[in-house]
């Protein structure tokens, strides 16, 4: 299958700590990679450095061909077709669901208003929001505005797609209706890295599972050998960390 | 009462002009502040030091100085030291932009600085450059917070406009005076009638702005 991204020996310092130890990573189309692990594991900066959030001290990130620079005055370029969808959601909160959906469409790929709006409806209903597509964020719960987020990522039709902890700020009765919507996109072959601590998400919606530990890749595996048959030590420790008994 | 003579000759007219007057340098001051206090505020959330340090002595050295000093220093000192010759209305509408631009340039810093920077990274994700992103994404959030305190910062401006006098502009507190003295035999009690006349002059230039400043942030409050 063709590669989408590829990251080769990255490293991320901040001063002397170092975040990122060397990772070496590929992503295919259709692929949907799940990356778990500890807090401050380097997950999340990982995931920034896909898109250049991030400077890098060494090695490079590769999509579509393209070196992925930070600070290149193409990044811009390069990040309409990698899409993020954050914990905090980040809608713009002066814009009303349809306009924040709009905004990029219209602005960067200067797409034809009619056409971008009967898609961004299209994306509404499909999530069951096209009631709210009015609303201002703040009229919205927490699992509402980060559907809302997911779609106005796809609105720029990436072709990958990065979601960083997407459900870690809402209450648990909403986290389902967030990723129902992950598991269907993954249903339609789209790209994904996901960082999660969902674990029976993670175990559903993966083709790949990653498991970060101190800025490395400790193990790596289908979803099936990951959670079964876990290989190292740090990472039966860590997945039982998320099992309870008495 | 006093308000007699405001009916005398045409009192009341020259008044009125002494406010447009005042109201000239606001509103230029005020256009001028607006767009510079853009630009400082910007600069000053700069991580640069010898830009930090610039405009925060700056910001620092406005806001100490009394208003009228800065007018007396910008009028009489330059014509004496510099030899420069400036109206007194050029000279009112530098210092009062001097001071509206360090105090808007503050308000600017203070909104700008309150927006987190994930609120950009979510912008720079979908694809904006960083000169879309703040015309789409930050600017119009940075005008939404700061509108109160910056119609505060206007109306204090216009207020302030009636400093100018002490370098011999007649705005309408100095036509107020001139019409006092000139009355002073024939309605000894001018002074009530003319300084409430001007009160509510002040008042109804000052009223509608802080409704507009009302009715906006209803409107955004969204």
């Amino acid at each position: 299958m063709e590669e989408i991204l590829s990251v080769q020996n990255l490293c991320k310092k901040y001063d002397e700590l170092v975040v990122l130890d060397g990772i070496d990573l590929s992503i295919k189309k259709g692929e949907v990679v799940v990356i778990v692990g500890p807090s401050g594991c380097g997950k999340s900066t990982f995931l920034r450095c896909l898109n250049g959030l991030e400077d890098i001290q060494d090695g490079k990130v590769i999509h579509d061909g393209e070196v992925i620079n930070p600070c290149s005055g193409k990044l811009n370029k390069v990040r309409e077709k990698i899409g993020m969808v954050f914990q905090s959601y980040e809608l713009f909160p002066h814009k009303t669901v349809l306009q924040n959906m709009l905004l990029a469409p219209l602005k960067v790929k200067k797409a034809d208003k009619k056409q971008a709006e009967k898609e961004a409806l299209g994306f509404l209903d499909r999530v069951g929001l096209l009631s709210k597509k009015d609303n201002y964020p703040r009229q919205l719960s927490g699992g509402q505005k980060q559907r809302v987020a997911i779609m106005r990522a796809l609105m720029m039709q990436p072709d990958i797609l990065l979601l960083d902890e997407i459900t870690a700020a809402l209450d648990p009765e909403m986290v389902r209706e967030v990723l129902d919507v992950v598991i269907s996109l993954a249903k339609e072959g789209r790209t994904m890295v996901i960082v999660t601590h969902e674990m029976s998400f993670a175990r559903a919606v993966a083709d790949r599972m990653l498991f970060f530990d101190e800025g490395r890749i400790v193990e790596e595996g289908s979803p099936e050998e990951f959670f079964e048959h876990p290989k190292t030590e740090r990472l039966q420790k860590f997945l039982q960390s998320f099992s309870y008994a008495r | 009462m006093g308000f007699e003579v405001l009916f005398k000759g045409n009192n009341l007219l020259r008044l009125f002009e002494g406010l447009l007057a005042a109201l000239r340098i606001s509103f230029v001051s005020v256009i001028i502040s607006i767009f510079c206090g853009l630009i400082v505020g910007t600069l000053m959330t700069q991580k640069n030091r010898v830009i930090q340090v610039i405009t925060k002595g700056y910001l620092e050295f406005i806001r100490i100085m009394p208003q009228m000093v800065l007018l007396f220093i910008v009028y009489f000192g330059t014509t004496k030291a510099l030899g420069i010759n400036m109206s007194a209305e050029t000279s009112s509408i530098i210092v009062f932009s001097l001071w509206g631009t360090a105090e808007m340039g503050d308000l600017v810093r203070g909104s700008l600085t309150s927006i987190p920077a994930i609120q950009y990274e979510s912008s720079y994700s979908l694809g904006l450059t960083s000169a879309q992103t703040y015309v789409y994404v930050i600017i119009p959030q940075i005008i939404r917070r700061m509108l109160p305190l910056s119609i505060n910062l206007i109306t204090r401006m216009i207020k302030t406009t009636s400093l100018v006098m002490m370098i011999g502009i007649v705005e309408v507190l100095k036509v107020g005076q001139q019409i006092i003295e000139a009355n002073r035999k024939s309605s000894p009690n001018a002074a009530f009638g003319v300084f409430a006349t001007i009160f509510f002059l002040y008042f109804i230039v000052c009223w509608p702005i802080s409704l507009l400043s009302k009715y906006l942030e209803k409107k955004w409050e969204n």
